[in-house]
C-alpha cells in the first residue's frame, strides 16, 4: 500500500542575524493511513519546524525549505500552487498547536472559528456550518455545545480551548492531523483526557496522527511508530515496541535512562545525558550527538552517520553498534 | 524491604495552615466579594533530612503552601513551626535571622534571575543581605565555591544570565539557594521548565546536595514520576486540601484516594508494552475554581466512586491504622 505521506530528504533553513540555522537537516519518513507517529526530541531539535514545513507554514524570510519533497496523496506539496496548498491545509491535513491560549482569535466567537473552515472547504451554508460546529463541539465532549458556540475564547479554560482546537482540526474530516505538543501546557489529568479523546477520534475516523512531543511516556502510550530527532535529523526510527524495547542510538538510550518512571526501582539513580542540547548555529562536524556521547569513536567526528536498517523497519544513524559496548 | 524513614525529628510542622487571597470587584469603590481559598487548612510535618513531595494540578495550592511555610505569603490562619519556633506569628525583623535557615528554588530559570546582575552577584546577594562575609575576598571565595558545588566553572561568575542555558541557569538558582547554608529548601517545580535530557542532571544534583549538606526538601511538582523518584514521603493536594499523605512506596503501591489513583494513572510509563496492559483511569471534568469550590468533598464532581453523601460531608484527613498513611475519603474510610 502506498503511504499517505512521504517526506523525502527535507531541509529547512533559517537565515538569522547570527548565521544560518539548519533547523531541519535532511529527514525522510513515511506515514500510512490511520497510523500514529510520535516525533520525539528536545526543544530545538527541529520536530515542530519539520511539521510546519510539510504545510509550507514556515515564514519566509527568514525560513525556507531549501530541499526535499513531501508527497501527500501523490502530489508533492512543495511544488503545488498557493491555492492548492491552501486546499490541503485545514482540509486534508489539520494542525493542532501547543498554545491553546494564543491559537484562537479572542474577538471571534468559538462557533464562528469552528464554522469558518467548514464554509471555506466544504462549501456549507452559514446555518449548516453552525449546526455542524455544534456537533463537533459535542464530539470533543464540551457540555451544552450549542449554547457554547456563542461564547468567546476567554470564557474557556485551557483544556476546553484545546478541545475547540481539536474540533476545528476534525471539522473537515482530514486524512492527517499534526498535533504539535498538544497537551504540554495543560494539567496532567486534562492531558490524559485530551490524548485519549484524540486517539479515540482518529481511531473512529481512520485518521493518521503525528504527535510531536518531548514526553516519552505519551509516545509510548499512543504511538505506533516513533521518530527520534536530534539537531535537525532523525537519529532513530522504528515501531514503538522496538524503539522502547531495543533502543540502538546512544541518544535514545540516554533519554530512556534519564527519565524517572513510575514503575522503576526508586533507589536507582538517573543517568543524565551530560552536556547541553546542541546549538543549531554551531552543529559539530560529523555526528551532532558526538560531544555528549559515551560511545563515540574517531569516525563520529568526521562523517555524519546516515540511517541504516537494522531489522524490519528499525533504522538507526550511528557508527557504533551499541550492543558490543 | 522496608522503606526507611529518616526519622531525626520534625524540622517543619504545619498546623491547620490557611492562605486566603481576597477578591475585589469594582473600579472606584473596591468591594471585597470573597476569598480564593488557595490553601484551606492543611496539616503535615517535614522530618529532618527527608524530602516531602507535594503534588497536585495547577491552582491546587501547592506553591502557596511552600511560600507560606517560608512566610513569603503570610498565612491567613494556622501555624507554621520551624524547629521549635512558631514562625507564622513572628514580625519581619524577627524572621530575618531565621530566613538564613531556609530558602527556595524557583520553577522558571528564565524569569527568576535578574538579567542585569552577573551570575556571581545573583549567587552572592544573600551573603550580602545577611552580612555573612567579613571581607571581599571571603565573598569571592564563597561565590566561587558555590559555583563549583553546583557544577559550574568559577570563571562564569562574571557572566550574565542570558549567556547561560536553561540547565545552567537552574544551577545558578540552586547555588543562590545554597549560599546562606540553609537546612531547609522549598523546591518549586525546579525541573519542569527544563529539557528532558537536562532534568536528570538537576535531579541528581539536588540529591547529591541533600546528602552532602544534610538538607531537608519540600519538593513541589505536578509530575508524580519525578516526585516519586526524589521523595521519601508524598502529599497529594487538591483544591487547597491535602487528600492523601504516605511514603512513596505506599502511595504508589496502594493509593487510596480516587484522585491519587487517577493522577497515577494519568502519567504514562515510557514503555509501550507496559502501557498496553495498564488500566487507564480517565477522570472527567476540570479542576473547579478555588473561588467557588464544590460542597462536601471538593473532588466529588469528578470522582468515579462518589456517593450522594460525598456532596454534603466534608472528609477529614485520617490515619490508616498501623501505617504512615493518611487519606481524606469517607468512602474509603468507611469501607476500610
Amino acid at each position: 500500500m502506498k503511504p499517505l505521506l512521504e517526506v523525502k530528504n527535507l531541509h529547512t533553513h533559517f537565515l538569522t542575524d547570527d548565521g544560518l540555522v539548519k533547523a531541519v537537516g535532511g529527514i525522510s519518513y513515511d506515514l500510512h493511513e490511520g497510523e500514529t507517529l510520535g516525533l520525539v526530541g528536545e526543544s530545538g531539535c527541529g520536530k515542530s519546524v519539520s511539521a510546519l514545513s510539510i504545510l509550507r507554514l514556515i515564514p519566509n524570510p527568514p525560513g525556507k525549505v531549501v530541499e526535499g519533497e513531501v508527497f501527500f496523496e501523490g502530489r508533492d506539496l512543495m511544488k503545488v500552487s498557493e491555492d492548492e496548498i491552501r486546499e490541503v491545509r485545514g482540509n486534508k491535513i489539520a494542525m493542532i498547536f501547543q498554545e491553546p491560549m494564543t491559537s484562537l482569535n479572542p474577538v471571534l466567537t468559538i462557533g464562528y472559528q469552528i464554522a469558518e473552515p467548514l464554509t471555506l472547504h466544504k462549501g456549507l451554508s452559514k446555518e449548516e456550518s453552525w449546526k455542524e460546529a455544534g456537533e463537533l463541539l459535542t464530539k470533543v465532549q464540551i457540555p451544552e455545545a450549542a449554547a457554547r458556540l456563542r461564547a468567546y475564547p476567554h470564557l474557556f479554560s485551557g483544556g476546553m480551548r484545546q478541545r475547540v482546537m481539536i474540533a476545528m482540526g476534525l471539522g473537515c474530516n482530514p486524512k492527517l492531523i499534526i498535533a504539535d505538543e498538544p497537551t504540554t501546557a495543560l494539567d496532567v489529568t486534562i492531558q490524559a483526557q485530551l490524548l485519549e479523546l484524540m486517539k479515540g477520534l482518529t481511531r473512529d475516523f481512520g485518521t493518521a496522527l503525528i504527535i510531536i512531543t518531548h514526553n516519552l511516556g505519551v509516545v509510548a502510550r499512543y504511538a505506533d511508530r516513533v521518530n527520534v530527532m536530534y539537531a535537525g535529523r532523525i537519529v532513530e526510527k522504528g515501531s514503538a515496541k522496538e524503539i522502547y524495547g531495543d533502543p540502538r542510538h546512544p541518544y535514545t538510550i540516554g533519554l530512556m535512562a534519564s527519565v524517572p518512571r513510575l514503575d522503576m526501582d526508586v533507589k536507582k539513580k538517573l543517568i543524565p545525558i551530560e552536556g547541553q542540547p546542541p546549538d543549531l548555529l554551531h552543529i559539530p562536524a560529523g555526528c551532532a550527538f558526538r560531544p555528549r556521547c559515551n560511545y563515540a569513536v574517531e569516525k563520529c567526528q568526521e562523517v555524519i552517520p546516515e540511517l541504516t536498517t537494522l531489522a524490519d523497519k528499525h533504522e538507526v544513524a550511528c557508527w557504533v553498534d551499541v550492543r558490543r559496548n | 524491604m522496608s522503606e526507611e524513614i529518616k526519622n531525626n525529628g520534625v524540622l517543619v510542622e504545619v498546623k491547620d495552615l490557611k492562605v486566603h487571597f481576597p477578591i475585589f470587584r469594582g473600579l472606584i469603590r473596591k468591594k471585597k466579594v470573597g476569598d480564593v481559598k488557595a490553601v484551606d487548612g492543611v496539616d503535615f510535618q517535614i522530618l529532618t533530612g527527608e524530602t516531602l513531595g507535594l503534588v497536585g494540578e495547577s491552582g491546587c495550592g501547592k506553591t502557596t503552601t511552600g511560600r507560606a511555610i517560608l512566610q513569603l505569603d503570610r498565612p491567613t490562619g494556622g501555624q507554621v513551626f520551624f524547629e521549635d519556633t512558631e514562625i507564622s506569628s513572628l514580625e519581619e525583623g524577627e524572621l530575618r535571622p531565621l530566613r538564613r535557615r531556609m530558602s527556595m528554588i524557583f520553577q522558571d530559570p528564565f524569569g527568576s534571575l535578574d538579567p542585569r546582575m552577573t551570575a556571581g552577584d545573583i549567587i552572592g546577594e544573600p551573603l550580602v543581605i545577611h552580612n555573612i562575609c567579613s571581607s571581599k575576598a571571603e565573598y569571592r571565595d564563597q561565590v566561587e565555591e558555590l559555583l563549583l558545588i553546583v557544577g559550574l566553572d568559577p570563571i562564569m561568575a562574571d557572566r550574565y544570565p542570558h549567556e547561560f542555558s536553561g540547565g545552567q541557569r537552574q544551577r545558578i538558582g540552586v547555588a543562590r539557594a545554597l549560599s546562606v547554608r540553609p537546612s531547609f529548601i522549598v523546591c518549586d517545580e525546579p525541573i519542569s521548565a527544563l529539557d528532558v535530557s537536562i532534568q536528570a542532571q538537576i535531579i541528581n544534583l539536588l540529591e547529591d546536595l541533600q546528602e552532602e549538606f544534610n538538607l531537608t526538601y519540600l519538593f513541589i511538582a505536578h509530575d508524580l514520576s519525578v516526585v516519586r523518584h526524589i521523595s521519601d514521603r508524598i502529599a497529594v493536594m487538591y483544591l487547597g486540601d491535602i487528600v492523601e499523605i504516605a511514603t512513596r512506596r505506599d502511595l504508589y503501591r496502594n493509593p487510596l484516594h480516587p484522585y491519587t489513583r487517577a493522577l497515577l494513572s494519568a502519567i504514562p510509563i515510557p514503555d509501550p508494552v507496559v502501557e498496553a496492559e495498564r488500566e487507564h483511569i480517565i477522570i472527567q471534568g476540570e479542576v473547579p475554581s478555588p473561588f467557588n469550590p464544590p460542597s462536601g468533598c471538593k473532588f466529588h464532581p469528578r470522582c468515579i466512586n462518589a456517593r450522594p453523601s460525598c456532596s454534603q460531608e466534608i472528609p477529614r484527613l485520617q490515619k490508616i491504622e498501623g501505617q504512615e498513611h493518611w487519606v481524606s475519603c469517607e468512602d474509603y474510610l468507611r469501607a476500610g
